[in-house]
């Protein structure tokens, strides 16, 4: 009796599994469809009462007021909650590129393997913190901190939160870049200093360009995180939607604004319930294209090396 | 090689030490780092101040109380935690780390809907967490399943929500096992599921594990998608179920904000305080377990 090599028993038990498994990794196609289904069917109705110009280009809205039920009586004009979002964005942004670049490149060039260990779970923790905590921050510590120093009038601002936001993505945005650094090749490196350049230069002339596409893609997800949060902005902006660009002002985002209203009472088939799946919808594109984008990213500085 | 080439290249970038400059520049990305180290500082020191004082037996036994909130408590929301979070594990864990295997050692990457389930995971990891709640509301707790706002509505938003984020951590440990135990084993004429479960899972445990915990941690401190799905009813009575009224820490935080009063800012402060303590805990944990057990092959 030799071995059958070709005789094989027909394996029913592997065919499910992978079934299975492959049911749970189609599942989350599912969820995608969820989402877009869940967001853009509300839409019909939505559409057939706003005009869909005066939604996307119109500077008031009001949609938290005035008679329930009623389309008429309010404006729907969602400038002034993307202006706000934009703001916001912009600030966190101001405080987290240059804080986590420069995290990014002590870590992925100076820092010894030791310090890499203790430093990166230490700024894991910084995104570990709960929004709402950061809100509460930003609230009752920060604000009050930045009042006098730049003249806010009321409790309410975008600064305080913007500020303390940045600080949140910091970790994304320094571990996406220190990444894309620490793929770059030290064949690269060894020449640079071959030809007499000092650690400074080979870090920004050589390593930086070269992990480029990387680092664009951690601002990116920055931006696509900076945009969806809701927490803080919905405790410290302070539900005002206002066109405003000045960071003293109170204002209120496109997130904020779903918080507010699916924490009142928002009847269903009303039109602030309705226009929350709007506002969910815009969001929901706009943090889609930077995904994209940012995966396309990363994809290209995978590719490179 | 390599390391020979570095051995000759580091002495010459350290004879240029002396550069003024250079030395400002590694100065500059120091104070980056420690900016952000800082403030993580400056925050912690602000909830041990504030939430100190309130920090006390009330806190876990009591409910909340709108009219004497110096003695009152969090507990229904510490009881709609934890029953949230179990049915969140219970949901997310085995729907995330079965789509890893089938990424990871079943499927085909060149596959079109193997590449089209891939970019999706990465892009749903990336979605607000608030698109989340709006799902939940028009499926389940609304619309074709509605439950209504009960604990498993919440459970179901969050365990969606970090369902991608456990995929990848999964898969980057499973990637960590090296190819040659797989093909050994296949050699030696064990199945693809045999192998998985006997061989590559059981070396990824320490990865998975600690990428589960990261995830439910990052779930235990979310609020925004459990506001859209019925957690902000003022509640003083302890959830009982899956299918109980509820709510949970990070959104009772969220409630007390509107509230002027001192006390209840201080109650608000403490709560804080139990959630970070808790966070922390399961931070050092996973640490502890990456250190611990992760094998480098």
């Amino acid at each position: 009796m030799g071995i059958q090599l070709k005789a094989r028993r027909r394996r029913v038990g592997e065919r499910v599994i992978e079934a299975v498994l492959a049911g749970a990794a189609g599942l989350s196609v599912l969820v995608t469809v969820g989402i877009v289904v869940s967001l853009f069917a509300p839409l019909g109705t939505f559409f057939a009462h706003v005009n869909p110009f005066e939604f996307l280009f119109g500077t008031e809205w009001t949609a938290a007021f005035g008679n329930k039920a009623s389309w008429d009586d309010k404006k729907w004009g969602v400038l002034p909650l993307v202006a706000a979002t934009f703001m916001t964005t912009l600030i966190a942004l101001a405080v987290a590129v240059p804080l986590g670049l420069g995290t990014a490149m002590f870590l992925s060039e100076y820092a010894s393997q030791r310090a890499r260990k203790v430093l990166k779970p230490l700024l894991e923790v910084l995104a570990g913190v709960p929004t709402v905590v950061y809100g509460f921050i930003a609230l009752t510590a920060v604000t009050p901190l930045l009042k006098p120093l730049f003249g806010i009038p009321e409790l309410y601002n975008m600064l305080a939160p913007g500020i303390v936001m940045g600080f949140m993505i910091v970790p994304t945005v320094a571990s996406l870049s220190e990444d894309a650094m620490s793929a770059v090749p030290s064949a690269l490196r060894q020449g640079s200093y071959a030809l007499g350049a000092n650690r400074m230069k080979t870090t920004l002339r050589v390593v930086f360009p070269a992990a480029l596409s990387g680092i664009m893609a951690a601002i990116v997800l920055g931006i696509s995180r900076a945009i969806g949060e809701t927490m803080i902005m919905a405790v410290a902006v302070g539900n005002l939607a206002q066109l405003t660009f000045d960071p003293r002002q109170p204002a209120q985002t496109m997130t904020a604004f779903i918080a507010q209203i699916a924490s009142g009472d928002a009847p269903v088939g009303s039109p602030v319930y309705y226009s929350l799946f709007a506002v969910g919808a815009l969001l929901f594109v706009i943090t889609l294209v930077m995904n994209l984008v940012s995966i396309q990213l990363v994809r290209k500085f995978r590719q490179a090396y | 090689m390599a390391t020979a080439t570095v051995a000759v290249a580091r002495p010459l970038a350290g004879g240029r030490r002396s550069d003024l400059r250079s030395i400002m520049f590694a100065g500059v990305l120091w104070a980056c780092l420690a900016a952000a180290c800082i403030f993580l500082f400056f925050v912690l020191a602000v909830i041990v101040q504030k939430g100190v004082e309130r920090f006390d037996v009330n806190l876990v036994t009591r409910p909340p109380s709108t009219i004497r909130p110096q003695t009152a408590g969090v507990e229904p929301a510490i009881y709609g935690t934890l029953w949230v979070i179990g049915m969140t594990a219970l949901i997310a864990l085995p729907l995330g780390i079965g789509a890893a295997i089938y990424l990871e050692e079943y499927a085909n990457p060149r596959r079109w809907y193997n590449r089209l389930i891939e970019l999706n995971v990465q892009n749903l990891a990336a979605v607000p967490a608030i698109i989340y709640g709006i799902l939940t509301l028009a499926f389940v707790v609304r619309g074709p399943i509605s439950i209504g706002a009960v604990a498993l509505a919440g459970a179901i938003a969050l365990a969606l929500l970090i369902l991608p984020v456990i995929i990848i951590t999964t898969r980057e440990a499973l990637r960590a096992v090296p190819a040659e135990i797989r093909s050994g084993s296949l050699a030696l004429g064990a199945t693809r599921w045999q192998t998985t479960w006997k061989l590559v899972l059981p070396s990824a445990v320490p990865g998975i594990a600690t990428g589960s915990i990261l995830a439910l941690s990052r779930a235990i401190g979310e609020a925004a998608p459990l506001i859209l799905v019925g957690a902000t009813t003022f509640i003083t009575f302890l959830p009982d179920g899956p299918m109980s009224r509820y709510t949970v820490l990070p959104v009772q935080i969220y409630n007390l904000v509107p509230q002027d009063r001192d006390a209840f800012r201080d109650l608000a402060y403490a709560a804080i305080l139990l959630l970070i303590v808790i966070l922390l805990a399961m931070n050092a944990l996973a640490i502890w377990l990456r250190n611990r057990y992760q094998r480098r092959w």
